[in-house]
């Protein structure tokens, strides 16, 4: 009786585990076959014509440079934007913030707009940026909505970072008789700099791929823009941040809900196998800039 | 001796310095704060506006599912229905976490307990490039992939709840896999030593014991994944096929709050009582993402408490 209960149970122990095993084989192949499936029939059409001009709305064989500069032009002025005030953010969480009711309010909040879906933030950049402040469909308004979405995040990331440091590094610059601030601006943040490098890539990728908080505020359509034209003041000129701008992902969806596009199935898939790549980059560029900076600032003692 | 005396009770140039740190951190969260609470209050004031301008009743929002807020219905009425939203929207939410979580779990379990030290090495950039895939990527892969394969499997159009339950599938996996590694890695190695030295196997250990130790923290995980399904919207709107009706099965095109206000913000007027209508969507996506937000602040309580 007992011998055969161990073997029932030796034979559930195989067979579990076999199960486990297979199902995390299913994960590693759906990943492989989405990557597969974007790059194979994505790559194709990626050429230095397709980078390079202009997309067509009517017509078949358009390109999407616009849509390109205008991802990465909101993606800077996004990172512009956020980046001191998720580090002020974070360094008040993490340094200054007593554990208190108050904090804890704080960090409530911080939480719920973490969680709000991207297309809620996006319409109320609408609502406000859009509509009422009249910035209208424009790069301004999209980095704004873009800057709420990853502002949580991103002060979050900013906060674990700085916790991080061993709190013996802030009692050391006390010791030394360094104000609280010196503490935090000499030995804290230097000390915290690869962690918060590889927070800031990460959340590049997900600026660059946004879209849903982008399709109410930076708008459906890239006018016509010229690289020449360095004043950015003019509406034509690429730099003006009050020109509507279509981004890539936005693109991608736009090409596949409106469908007017004769080869839009091409193109999109050309413009993922694009974002996929960017992303793929920034992804293993901030492992390996983690790891770097992390070697590089004394991480392990040498 | 007075100018020795002042110098010396002024607050020293490192304490004013301390001050305008504190000060200017003390105002980017602040800034944060702002920003949220006015996107809260923005979004209700427009989202009650139906109720309280149009006097459209609670009942018939919630209840029926006629959703047509530009024409008048039978009764005269405008017809403003948006159970047949809050229905599809709940089912691809909770058909993608019934699926997610097994597959998470069971990634989470390889990385954790079957082996610790290859799995994490080629499991842990799986799921940071499932991730990193913008869901704008994920809707067209949904879109040529996943709505021809169920039109031929099933019929219909393809579009429907299925294929945004699939798409949404792969979407919510990665999160709901680290949030169990996070939790997983809080059980106590003696727990495992402990079963083991009982002469459990190690599918009794886990089963038994560690998943168990873990419940509060993967049930957690699982709602996040439900918040992020729930509010995912260019994703599902590519898939879903886009018709306000109340979804009759897995395979008919509906509508979800998300894909409603992303096909029609755009077409509707400023005050009007259609676009009204949308911000009244809206307000309930926010509610339902405040709402998953409580519902993971006390499963965190509770499962303190059980330790």
């Amino acid at each position: 009786m007992k011998k055969s209960t161990n073997v029932t149970a030796q034979r559930n122990n195989r067979w579990a585990l076999l199960g486990i095993k297979a199902m995390v084989g299913v994960v590693v192949l759906i990943l492989i076959a989405l990557l597969g499936d974007i790059l194979i029939t994505g790559l194709p059409h990626v050429s230095w014509h397709f980078l390079t001009s202009p997309s067509k709305d009517f017509g078949a064989g358009g390109g999407i440079a616009n849509q390109l500069f205008n991802s990465i032009y909101i993606l800077v002025l996004t990172l512009l934007i956020s980046c001191p005030i998720a580090l002020g953010a974070g360094i008040y969480l993490s340094e200054f913030a007593r554990p208190n009711f108050l904090t804890s309010v704080i960090r409530t909040i911080i939480e719920v707009l973490s969680s709000l879906p991207s297309i809620v933030i996006g319409l109320f950049g609408y609502l406000i940026l859009v509509i009422k402040f009249q910035f209208d469909f424009s790069i301004f308004s999209g980095a704004i909505a873009v800057m709420l979405v990853n502002l949580p995040l991103l002060t979050r990331n900013t906060e674990e970072a700085l916790h991080a440091v061993p709190q013996t590094q802030r009692e050391a610059g006390w010791a030394l008789g360094l104000s609280k601030w010196r503490t935090i601006s000499r030995i804290i943040l230097p000390a915290a700099i690869p962690g918060l490098v590889t927070g800031v890539i990460l959340s590049a990728g997900r600026i660059f791929g946004e879209a849903a908080a982008l399709i109410y505020t930076a708008g459906q359509s890239a006018p016509l823009i010229s690289y020449t034209n360095w004043n950015p003041f003019s509406p034509t000129s690429f730099l003006n941040p009050m020109r509507p701008a279509e981004t890539l992902a936005v693109h991608i969806w736009k090409l596949n809900t409106d469908g007017i596009t004769p080869d839009a199935t091409q193109i999109s898939s050309g413009a993922s196998a694009v974002l996929i790549i960017v992303i793929l980059i920034i992804i293993l560029g901030s492992r390996w800039l983690g790891s770097y900076l992390y070697r590089k600032m004394g991480g392990t003692k040498s | 001796m007075n100018d020795v005396q002042r110098k010396l009770m002024q607050p020293s140039a490192a304490t004013k310095q301390d001050r305008r740190g504190k000060i200017i951190s003390l105002i980017c969260i602040v800034f944060i704060l702002i920003l949220t609470v006015s996107l809260i209050g923005f979004i209700a004031v427009r989202g009650l506006a139906t109720f309280f301008t149009n006097h459209v009743s609670l009942r018939e929002f919630f209840f029926s599912s006629a959703w047509n807020p530009g024409q008048l219905g039978k009764n005269g009425q405008p017809q403003v229905g948006a159970a047949a939203m809050i229905t599809a929207s709940f089912a691809v939410t909770l058909l993608s976490a019934i699926l997610a979580t097994p597959f998470a779990v069971a990634v989470a379990l390889y990385m954790t307990e079957l082996a610790p030290k290859r799995g994490a090495r080629l499991l842990q950039p799986v799921i940071e490039l499932l991730v990193g895939i913008p869901s704008v990527v994920y809707g067209f892969i949904g879109l040529i992939v996943v709505v021809p394969a169920i039109r031929t499997l099933f019929g219909g159009t393809g579009f429907g709840v299925l294929a945004g339950s699939l798409v949404l599938f792969v979407m919510i996996l990665p999160t709901i896999t680290s949030l169990t590694i996070d939790s997983l890695k809080q059980v106590p190695d003696y727990y495992r030593s402990a079963s083991l030295a009982l002469g459990a196997t190690r599918w009794q250990t886990i089963y038994k014991v560690i998943l168990r130790a873990a419940l509060p923290g993967i049930l957690t995980a699982v709602v996040f994944g439900m918040a992020r399904a729930f509010g995912e919207a260019l994703a599902v709107q590519m898939v879903i096929g886009n018709a306000a009706l109340m979804p009759t099965s897995l395979v008919t095109p509906t509508a979800t709050l998300t894909s409603q206000l992303t096909s029609q913000m755009g077409d509707t007027i400023m005050g009007t009582l259609p676009n009204n209508a949308l911000w009244s969507l809206a307000l309930v996506l926010l509610l339902m993402s405040v709402i998953f937000n409580v519902l993971i602040k006390w499963i965190g309580k509770r499962g303190e408490m059980q330790k």
